[in-house]
């Protein structure tokens, strides 16, 4: 029982519950870093790691420091503060320790600090309820959800490139045009999930 | 003094956060190869990619790495620069080819026809999208200086109508050959001594019509050669500059005088 409703969760992070083209969350990163794939694979593996770190740490401080302060009005602010710290400290890390990690991610991990995407779901794990490990498997979910947005979309965009778009659609309104259309076909997994393990 | 406790917690979280990642950059300190900020302090800085690089950081990264052992590849930053990175690599010294671009047209004010009054927006670009340009040659310099625009030197001015680069200035980065529409600008190494001023392949009566600074061919140059060097490819004389000594024979015999002698090193105007 247990399982499967960590499944379903991650399940609902990845298809249904998908940040990008459900919740229109992180939308910069998803318009501005998917023209190339191995970039938007980049970016996507990137911001899974940062949601799972960023979770990892929001939420023993959100049960352990403000909610027994009865301070949970300041879980924004300290939920920022608290990323932006920890994506640089973890850049610093890589940096040291597996630079060719680094070099691949490149300047997206800094970019990631104000990502509200990240934000979202650390912010989002607390509104739902969930424990500790829960929230773990939800961010998992969304961190792969995002990666599957950037790297359906990357390959969507490099059609795009090549087609001969009318002049008016060139560039930013066609892509835009194209993300909707792929966050319409991701309507399509509401109601799976629940019968997935029934 | 509700607010003194949040306001706490807050600086205390911000405190540890800092204090956290004030240890951990020096604890985590990565040592960056100190050759390449040396050798990217000597470098122009100008990221012209001139090298080959895609600008001054990744070229002092790979003679770093040692990816590459050349170290005159730096053409804007010439011999200076070569000696100064091969005494940090701890290599010798080889000399930079330095180059410098020319205009290849000598149609100035008046002597080349005009096809029809142009009244458009006053850039070469969009003034050769109508028939190759206002004037009745085709590889003639327009003369509304889009190379003068682009050049990062100010190396560039237009003088009769006609674009011309002080080779005093000019560091060879090549910007302006990419942006000339019509491909007359063109690089030679500095040690070169005679360029032929004009870039038009018609037959000699065609362009004679155009213009008559243009070549037309006559073979005259290159029967005057000592050394082969100079030789008429499609209708317009082209120097082969590994042959060529810089005697100047040629600049002397030409009838329609679009061959020229100048000392690109010193800087002199021709």
């Amino acid at each position: 029982m247990e399982i499967k409703a960590l499944i379903l969760v991650l399940m609902g992070g990845v298809l249904i519950n998908n940040y990008v083209l459900q919740q229109f969350l992180g939308i910069c990163p998803f318009l501005g870093v998917s023209k190339k794939f191995s970039q938007a694979s980049g970016m996507g593996i990137a911001v899974t790691f940062v949601m799972l770190c960023a979770t990892a740490v929001t939420h023993p401080i959100y049960t352990c420091i403000l909610e027994p302060a009865k301070l949970e009005y300041l879980q924004t602010i300290v939920f920022i503060l608290v990323i932006a710290a920890l994506v640089q400290f973890v850049e610093i890390v890589l940096k040291r320790f597996i630079p060719a990690l680094y070099n691949s991610l490149g300047v997206y991990l800094p970019l990631i600090t104000t990502n509200c995407a990240v934000l979202g779901v650390t912010i989002n794990n607390i509104t739902a309820g969930y424990d500790f490990i829960t929230s773990m498997v939800s961010s998992l979910g969304v961190g792969l959800g995002f990666l599957l947005a950037m790297v359906l979309f990357a390959g969507v965009r490099s059609r795009i490139e090549n087609c001969p778009a009318p002049k008016p659609f060139k560039g930013i309104p066609i892509t835009l045009v194209a993300a909707s259309i792929v966050a319409l076909a991701f309507y399509g997994f509401a109601g799976v999930v629940e019968n997935l393990l029934a | 003094m509700d607010i003194l406790v949040p306001v706490l917690l807050l600086v205390v979280i911000a405190i540890i956060c800092a204090v956290l990642l004030t240890v951990s950059s020096v604890f985590f300190a990565v040592k960056e190869d100190e050759r390449a900020i040396a050798i990217r302090e000597a470098l122009p800085g100008a990221n012209c990619g001139a090298c080959g690089y895609s600008g001054c950081d990744s070229y002092a990264k790979a003679l770093a790495n040692g990816e590459t052992d050349k170290t005159n590849l730096c053409i804007p930053g010439g011999d200076a620069v070569a000696k100064c990175v091969a005494t940090l690599l701890g290599v010798e010294a080889e000399d930079v080819v330095e180059q410098v671009a020319y205009v290849a047209c000598n149609g100035k004010c008046g002597r080349v026809e005009k096809k029809y009054d142009y009244q458009g927006v006053k850039t070469c670009a969009s003034a050769n999208l109508f028939f190759g340009g206002d004037k009745s040659c085709t590889s003639a310099c327009l003369g509304y200086g889009d190379c003068m625009r682009a050049c990062p030197q100010d190396a560039i001015y237009v003088e009769d109508y006609v674009a011309r680069i002080d080779p005093r200035k000019c560091v060879g980065c090549g910007i302006c050959v990419r942006e000339c529409p019509n491909g007359i600008i063109r690089l030679i190494n500095d040690t070169s001594r005679v360029v032929v001023e004009c870039s038009n392949h018609e037959k000699g009566v065609i362009t004679r019509k155009s213009c008559p600074n243009g070549c037309i061919g006559c073979m005259k140059c290159e029967k005057t050669c000592k050394f082969g060097a100079i030789k008429v490819i499609d209708n317009l004389a082209t120097i082969d500059y590994s042959l060529c000594t810089g005697c100047a024979e040629c600049v002397s015999v030409c009838p329609v005088h679009c061959i020229h002698e100048g000392n690109f090193i010193c800087g002199a105007h021709f």
